[in-house]
């Protein structure tokens, strides 16, 4: 009975406020919106509402806070619309700006992947939430559409030394008590935020002074480790270094290098210092260099088009070798 | 169109953010159906105060804003707690705390 009265009731509203039936009374009073405003609203409303269904259908949390920021900001039109230019910036200041941009924060920390389980831990929830969630929009239709509104002030004179300077007048005036009690709990928000995301640490913390003692402890390599490469011959990644005894160092190659297989061979580097050690070098020097040089001989010595592995060239090379000892000793 | 169609577009929003809360299960989208709730609110209030030509509802609405900041600085850091603790932000999870 009471439910069809409202019912009935929202209907005239309705009609009432149809555009024929309303424009005569948008002339009388100084609060009705213009014509202009009626574009801005016709035009704003069906994507707030279809925007704000996203927030129920949208699979993905961000495609739900991108379609809630889109309402948040076409809700700070209405409210410039309205003569609200103060709440129209703070609007997009702190709802778009602040308090959604710290939802997208949250939504990258949690995961964004983070799809909704559709299972039904009550039973029948969806359909209750879906009828409570009807209930209270015909429960609303019927309060808007029953109450008996004045006819509309409008803010011109509430506005005279603009809509920033009468709030501040009210803010700081009537009721600066209810400013302070604001201020002292938002301190109390950021302290609760920082106390409800604080982690305390399981394990002590690992710092330079304890990593050097542990190494000091376990006695090896104290040092850094020598950097790869023979200098006076082979600089290069896939060269180990040759100790002071001139024995080649593992370790001096990167450990990628090792583990792939990638090493150089530094046999021949640590067998001629080998024989300088064993003091061999001065009285065999050339026959040494002779045979390094049949084994690789050097490109300039090689004429293009011969075929290698001829004996001919390398007697040339042998050749030029004896005749020239000094040079070859230069190279 | 008059001033009550801002009216039943604020109750249009108000019932789709709270059925947000009800239907959806992310806690986080659930949350923000609470946002959506308050905006609707103030949408409202915006709407009265020009209606009666009185700012104190775009006062009204003004601390309305700055409580939700603080409100949404709390909720978050409680949806992060839980997330880290129980790797899930589904508000069902939310019932094993008991045991």
């Amino acid at each position: 009975m009471s439910a069809a009265l409202t019912a009935s009731a929202l209907v005239a509203d309705l009609t009432s406020a149809l555009p024929g039936g309303v424009l005569p009374q948008a002339v009388d009073s100084p609060g009705d919106p213009s014509t202009a405003e009626a574009v801005l609203f016709w035009v704003l409303a069906p994507v707030m509402v279809i925007a704000s269904f996203g927030l129920l259908f949208a699979r993905k949390a961000v495609h739900a806070a991108l379609s809630v920021i889109l309402v948040m900001i076409s809700l700070a039109f209405m409210y410039v619309t309205q003569g609200a230019v103060f709440l129209g910036v703070v609007q997009v200041v702190v709802y778009t700006g602040a308090i959604m941009m710290l939802f997208l924060f949250v939504l990258m920390l949690v995961g964004v992947s983070t799809a909704d389980s559709l299972v039904e831990t009550i039973r029948g929830q969806r359909w209750i939430g879906w009828l409570a969630g009807l209930g209270l929009a015909v429960v609303l239709a019927g309060v808007i559409g029953t109450a008996a509104y004045p006819r509309p002030v409008g803010l011109q004179v509430a506005n005279e030394d603009s809509n920033p300077v009468g709030i501040a007048h009210l803010v700081f005036g009537e009721y600066v008590f209810a400013m302070e009690v604001v201020g002292a709990l938002l301190v109390t928000a950021a302290l609760g935020a920082l106390v409800y995301t604080h982690r305390r640490r399981l394990t002590p913390r690992v710092d330079q002074r304890s990593r050097a003692a542990l190494r000091v402890r376990s006695g090896q390599h104290l040092a850094p480790l020598p950097a790869p490469g023979v200098y006076a011959k082979h600089n290069a990644m896939d060269v180990p270094a040759l100790d002071p005894y001139g024995q080649p160092i593992e370790d001096s190659v990167p450990r990628v290098l090792r583990v792939r297989g990638q090493e150089a061979d530094a046999a021949e580097y640590a067998a001629r210092i080998d024989r300088v050690i064993g003091g061999r070098a001065a009285a065999e020097r050339g026959v040494a260099a002779r045979d390094e040089q049949t084994a690789t001989p050097p490109p300039h010595a090689d004429p293009g088009g011969a075929p290698a592995g001829e004996p001919r060239i390398g007697d040339a090379v042998a050749g030029v070798d004896a005749g020239a000892p000094d040079s070859e000793e230069g190279k | 169109m008059t001033l009550t169609h801002y009216l039943v577009l604020s109750g249009i929003l108000f019932s789709v953010g709270a059925s947000a809360v009800l239907l959806r299960r992310n806690a986080i989208i659930a949350f923000m159906g609470v946002e959506l709730m308050l905006n609707a609110t103030n949408l409202a209030l915006v709407t009265f105060s020009r209606l009666h030509g009185d700012l104190t509802g775009q006062v009204l609405a003004f601390f309305v804003m700055v409580v939700a900041a603080a409100e949404v600085v709390v909720g978050l850091a409680i949806i992060v707690a839980i997330f880290r603790t129980r790797r899930s932000a589904s508000i069902d999870d939310v019932n094993l705390l008991k045991s």
